[in-house]
């Protein structure tokens, strides 16, 4: 099966059941998480619908990650559900999220890539996990997909400590696309970055909406800028809940004052 | 249950927290014990790996055992003038004990401390998550393949430091006792039967998934960083020993009960 776009889905795991098409995309009820003594989400509520970008912003350490975490089944909540594409992932085993998470890509933090695989073999390895494709439409997709994020042909071979952090941001974005998945989770996706790759790697995950990369994505960050660029909606993450979701501007211009408050230290 | 848990104190809670950790991994790996095709190649790399780059490490600690061993009980053999006696004497503690249990704490040491740090660091840049998200069974794809080759590669060093051993206890019986070299090996295959060498090399498959399955859980369990992976590897180093000793006595029981 030869894909038209770097960003269709190649021949992969069956998605699951359509029927619940209209549902949210990942939807947490009362979601609890602890480590240790130290709480940090405490009944959080957060519905992302299909087709949106959804942006959640809080300040370091108010669970972002761990949300983004639990959504990817990652970690276990201590209390509450989760579900992800109409699935129920909170009694999930291991081995039973696992053709689920091939619907969804996660750009992690640091990009976490294989440290002992070239560029051209993380980005493909996704596609030989899930996929029976040739080497051919293997190595064709993989290339489109680092054209796309801004890579040349001459980064194959590169070992990830080769390659600068803003590149292999991109590789991570390239990774998580490679699937086609209905889902991308990006945690600060712009973090560490010089304002130059920032503006790059913002600009990328604005034209991959736009191009319809995924169906639904979810970014945590407290870059407001990139917020403001790439969502539909922002979640704004405060004390381990969700103060306040809503359309960007209805955020910006909030009238509660904790959501202010954080907005105004965050412009600053 | 948690009031309970509370109540044990951190090291029992440690203690619980390793063993019940190793106890999952175990029944992890159990079940996923059946690969596909396309990790073979792992398995053949991870081969390569523990089994062809620790030759050199097996045989040197063999050659030398045996020729230690050899010059010992040459010594006071021949007090008793038994000194003829030393060819089944070192075949008997090779290949019953020495060659196992050596080649289990050398090899096992480097191959799980390698394990630990490799496993260690991808866990601390989180490349197993990465693995996770993308929809990788972590444990068949990190873990399975090691055990697999650990149980290839472990029988053949034994065997290999076997009679690298025997060759060392040769050395010093022919050109420092004196002793004929044909009556070296004859009173060998005279005195050692097949249940001493299955004895020694039956061990050896447990030695290695000991080995694996101690490397791997403290490479997955790690924690604080890069200093926690130096404290890990270190570590492991130490339980793979006290296990593969302690593993002995009971193997030896079983063993001697078959």
């Amino acid at each position: 099966m030869r894909t038209s776009s770097p960003l269709a889905r190649p021949e992969a795991p069956a998605a699951g059941s359509r029927a619940d098409s209209v549902a949210p995309a990942v939807s947490l009820e009362g979601i609890w998480k602890a480590f240790g003594d130290v709480p940090v989400l405490r009944g959080l509520d957060l519905e992302t619908p299909r087709g949106s970008t959804v942006t959640v912003m809080g300040g370091s350490g108010s669970g972002k990650t761990v949300l983004l975490r639990l959504a990817a089944g990652l970690i276990k909540p201590d209390r509450g559900r989760i579900r992800v594409l109409g699935v129920d992932t909170t009694p999930l085993r291991e081995e039973a999220l696992l053709p689920l998470r091939s619907r969804m890509g996660f750009v992690f933090q640091g990009a976490a890539l294989f440290d002992s695989l070239t560029t051209y073999e993380n980005v493909a390895y996704p596609l030989r996990e899930h996929t029976t494709l040739p080497e051919p439409e293997v190595a064709d997709r993989v290339h489109r997909l680092l054209t796309r994020v801004g890579l040349q042909d001459d980064v194959d071979d590169k070992l990830p400590a080769e390659l600068s952090g803003g590149m292999r941001k991109r590789v991570g974005i390239a990774r998580a696309l490679v699937l086609g998945p209905e889902l991308v989770l990006y945690d600060e996706p712009t973090a560490g970055l010089d304002p130059t790759n920032a503006r790059l790697i913002t600009d990328l995950v604005g034209s991959l909406k736009t191009e319809g990369a995924s169906e639904t994505a979810i970014v945590v960050t407290h870059d407001l800028e990139f917020a403001r660029s790439v969502s539909d909606l922002i979640a704004v993450l405060i004390g381990g809940r969700i103060a306040q979701i809503g359309l960007v501007e209805a955020i910006l211009h909030s009238d509660q004052p904790e959501v202010r408050a954080f907005l105004g230290g965050e412009a600053r | 249950m948690t009031a309970g848990w509370r109540l044990a104190g951190p090291r029992v809670q440690h203690v619980l927290s390793y063993w019940g950790g190793l106890g999952l991994l175990s029944w992890d790996v159990a079940r996923n014990a059946w690969l596909p095709r396309r990790y073979l190649a792992h398995v053949v790399a991870e081969f390569d790996g523990m089994g062809v780059r620790s030759l050199v490490v097996a045989g040197t600690a063999a050659l030398f055992t045996g020729m230690v061993f050899a010059l010992q009980s040459a010594v006071y053999l021949s007090r008793f003038g038994a000194d003829l006696y030393v060819g089944p004497l070192v075949g008997l503690s090779v290949l019953r004990e020495l060659g196992p249990v050596l080649t289990a704490i050398l090899v096992g040491g480097k191959v799980a401390s390698g394990i630990t740090a490799e496993l260690g660091s991808m866990k601390v840049t989180e490349q197993i998550d990465a693995l996770r998200a993308i929809g990788v069974n972590y444990v068949k794809r990190l873990i399975v393949p090691r055990v697999w080759a650990a149980l290839l590669v472990f029988p053949l060093l034994t065997a290999l430091a076997d009679f690298i051993a025997l060759v060392g206890g040769m050395l010093i019986a022919v050109y420092e006792r004196r002793i004929d070299v044909y009556l070296y090996w004859n009173t060998i295959f005279y005195w050692v039967v097949i249940a001493d060498l299955v004895t020694g090399v039956g061990k050896s498959f447990f030695f290695g998934v000991i080995v694996t399955l101690i490397g791997a859980h403290n490479g997955l369990a790690m924690t604080g960083g890069t200093e926690g992976l130096g404290r890990a590897t270190t570590a492991t180093v130490v339980q793979v020993s006290l296990a593969v000793i302690i593993a002995d006595f009971f193997l030896t029981k079983l063993f001697l009960l078959l």
